[in-house]
């Protein structure tokens, strides 16, 4: 509510005129978009207030927290916080199983985050939003890269000893990179 | 006997012209007036001779209704996650009610203070900003009665076996609803999209933290940013205080507790639409970004645990939608396929709607399999189950939309069946 009034009642006034103008250009469109009474309340977001965001983790590693960690390290937080439902070694109890041993082709696939998932940021991502169910979010970022390696080590993806860090992850190639086509995104369908 | 009229029209099956009902209103009435009167009460009806109850705040269903419940199936050691069906086989129309609305949580409904709540609009946008719902209360709205799917309905139908239970617990992750709020564009027009940006990654207030892509273009054209829902604010369970309404693409792109959206030049590549929400093809590659939902239908009624008491006249109804536009045309056969007859479309006939489609049918005794196939206005056509495990196979777990076929008994029982 900090916007001035005089000012809120200008841009309103500019978003008018800019209306009208379409709406002389295409009535279709002004009659499905009452544009002209937006009363434009967003409130600007600070760079503070951006960063208090967490940030989306993306395929290239943007977004991914300094940090690091190693198999060897997140063996004993699975141990701790993720076996009670997955099973030991992520074979599988009633969060489903995580890591899995065989085809993902035929009519019986066995997919899993080893062998069907594209990337490895999106299984740091996960761990780090959701898991463990019982207190999602409350891993560190040493800790989510930690457990993350210990997946992808059980997967065969990665060594036991690898680091993984913010620069590493993202340089991870998931076997099923590129089993997936996009359907209904025009123009960008990929192999 | 009394009740099959004896001068019935040419049929299908027993399938009458969808008007015969309107057509024959005399003749049918002659009909019923000869089956056995229902006996009235002697005396004055007792709730002539007492006082009701109250006023009420919310008025709630009639506890005879009970039964009309969501079917819940939740995992066992997280209890917040899960599904809940709608149960279509109850239900009648097109609306469904908020409280039967079918329900996808990944870990619980969270409890939001709408006065707290506030949607960021950042990334590739000229001005990040920053909307609380009050303010976006003050925004131009508009309504649209539309399905919301899950991407995961009628999952089980990939089966080797037919699963026997109610039908809304077979096809009940999809219901239909007045959703009313703020066209997205309008905000995003406010942030200012730079040209750059082709997606939004959308996320939740929930214990996941749930996010997902979704491309900028469907953003623009018609989704809305949801705060009321048949004509009240939305149910905790359905996204309190904000949701948004991506009409006829799947459900999990419906964000319910929306708190932020991102404009990105690329998908961000969440799990739920890498490792979830695709579907594994017999050869291994995957379907991803399938955003669509197909046209689809199904027979409410009669349905399975439902029992036809003797032969004679019914009428049978169901649901039809397509993500695509409006549905055309809906047929329906009593034979397993090898007949078809064109069903009465209930009007309003809406855009990524569900349309209620109804046709008499007269059982002769016999064993009969009633299928419905839906048609919609690009000329889609509802595929046999055949035909699409053929195409997908049967590990794809999502987007499941064949032809529903339901077994009527000679003993009047209904079954699910693959015919
Ligand atoms: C209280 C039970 C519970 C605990 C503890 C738990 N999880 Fe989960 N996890 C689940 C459930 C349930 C799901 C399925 C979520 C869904 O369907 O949305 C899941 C899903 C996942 C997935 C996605 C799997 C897939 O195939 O989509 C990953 C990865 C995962 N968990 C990792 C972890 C890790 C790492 C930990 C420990 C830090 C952990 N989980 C702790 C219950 C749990």
């Amino acid at each position: 509510m900090s916007t001035p009034d005089a000012l809120r009642w200008r841009t309103h006034r500019a978003v008018f005129a800019a209306a009208l103008a379409c709406l002389l250009a295409s009535s279709a469109w002004a009659a499905s978009q009452p544009t002209a009474a937006v009363p434009r309340l967003g409130q600007p977001l600070s760079s503070g207030d951006l960063a208090k965001l967490p940030p989306s983790i993306f395929p290239d590693g943007r977004g991914l927290p300094i940090g690091r960690g190693t198999a060897r390290e997140g063996a004993a937080i699975y141990d701790a916080q993720c076996a009670a439902c997955h099973g030991p070694k992520g074979t599988g109890g009633s969060g489903g199983h995580l890591i899995g041993d065989g085809a993902i082709t035929g009519p019986d696939p066995d997919p899993a985050t080893n062998t069907y998932w594209p990337y490895a940021t999106t299984l740091f991502d996960f761990n780090r939003r959701a898991m463990p169910m019982t207190a999602p979010g409350s891993l560190t970022a040493d800790q989510t890269y930690a457990v993350t390696a210990y997946l992808l080590n059980l997967g065969g993806i990665i060594g036991a000893d690898a680091e993984l860090n913010e620069r590493t992850l993202p340089q991870v190639r998931m076997p099923n990179r590129d089993g997936f086509d996009w359907i209904d995104v025009p123009g960008k369908r990929r192999r | 006997m009394s009740r099959i009229p004896n001068d019935t029209p040419p049929h299908r099956a027993g399938l009458l012209d969808r008007r015969w009902f309107l057509k024959s209103g005399l003749r049918w009435s002659a009909v019923a007036a000869a089956a056995p009167a229902l006996a009235l009460a002697d005396d004055a009806l007792p709730t002539t001779r007492s006082p009701g109850q109250p006023f009420s705040n919310y008025g709630q269903p009639s506890p005879q209704e009970n039964r009309t419940i969501r079917w819940i199936s939740a995992n066992r050691a997280v209890t917040g996650n899960g599904v809940s069906w709608t149960p279509l086989h109850d239900l009648e129309g097109i609306i469904t009610p908020s409280g039967l609305h079918f329900e996808r949580h990944h870990n619980g409904v969270p409890q939001i203070d709408a006065s707290q709540h506030r949607l960021a609009i950042h990334g590739l946008v000229k001005q990040p900003l920053g909307f609380s719902i009050e303010h976006l209360l003050r925004y131009p709205m508009q309504s649209r009665i539309c399905f919301v799917e899950c991407g995961g309905n009628s999952n089980s139908s990939w089966n080797a076996e037919p699963l026997q239970t109610r039908a809304g617990y077979l096809h009940g992750l999809a219901s239909n609803s007045e959703w009313t709020g703020v066209p997205l564009k309008l905000l995003l027009d406010e942030a200012g999209v730079d040209p750059e940006a082709e997606w939004l990654v959308l996320e939740a207030a929930d214990a996941i933290a749930m996010n997902v892509s979704l491309p900028l273009a469907k953003a623009r054209h018609d989704c809305l940013l949801a705060l009321y829902q048949n004509g009240e604010r939305l149910r905790p369970e359905n996204g309190y205080p904000l949701r948004l309404i991506v009409p006829g693409w799947e459900g999990v792109l419906n964000v319910k507790w929306l708190s932020r959206i991102e404009l990105a030049r690329e998908p961000v590549m969440s799990r739920n639409e890498t490792g979830r929400y695709t579907e594994l093809q017999p050869n291994g590659r995957a379907r991803q970004f399938t955003f669509v939902m197909d046209v689809k239908s199904l027979i409410t009624s009669p349905s399975p645990g439902q029992s036809l008491p003797e032969r004679g006249l019914y009428p049978i109804k169901g649901l039809a939608w397509s993500g695509h536009g409006r549905i055309r045309k809906v047929e329906v056969s009593a034979d397993g396929g090898k007949t078809w007859r064109s069903a009465e479309l209930q009007g309003p006939v809406l855009p990524t709607s569900f349309t209620r489609f109804r046709i008499p049918w007269v059982w002769d005794g016999r064993p009969a399999v009633l299928q419905s196939r839906a048609t919609d206005e690009t000329g889609r056509v509802q595929p046999t189950r055949a035909a699409l495990v053929a195409e997908r196979g049967r590990a794809g777990y999502f987007h499941y939309h064949a032809i529903v076929s339901w077994q009527v008994d000679e003993d009047g029982e209904l079954h699910h069946v693959y015919a």
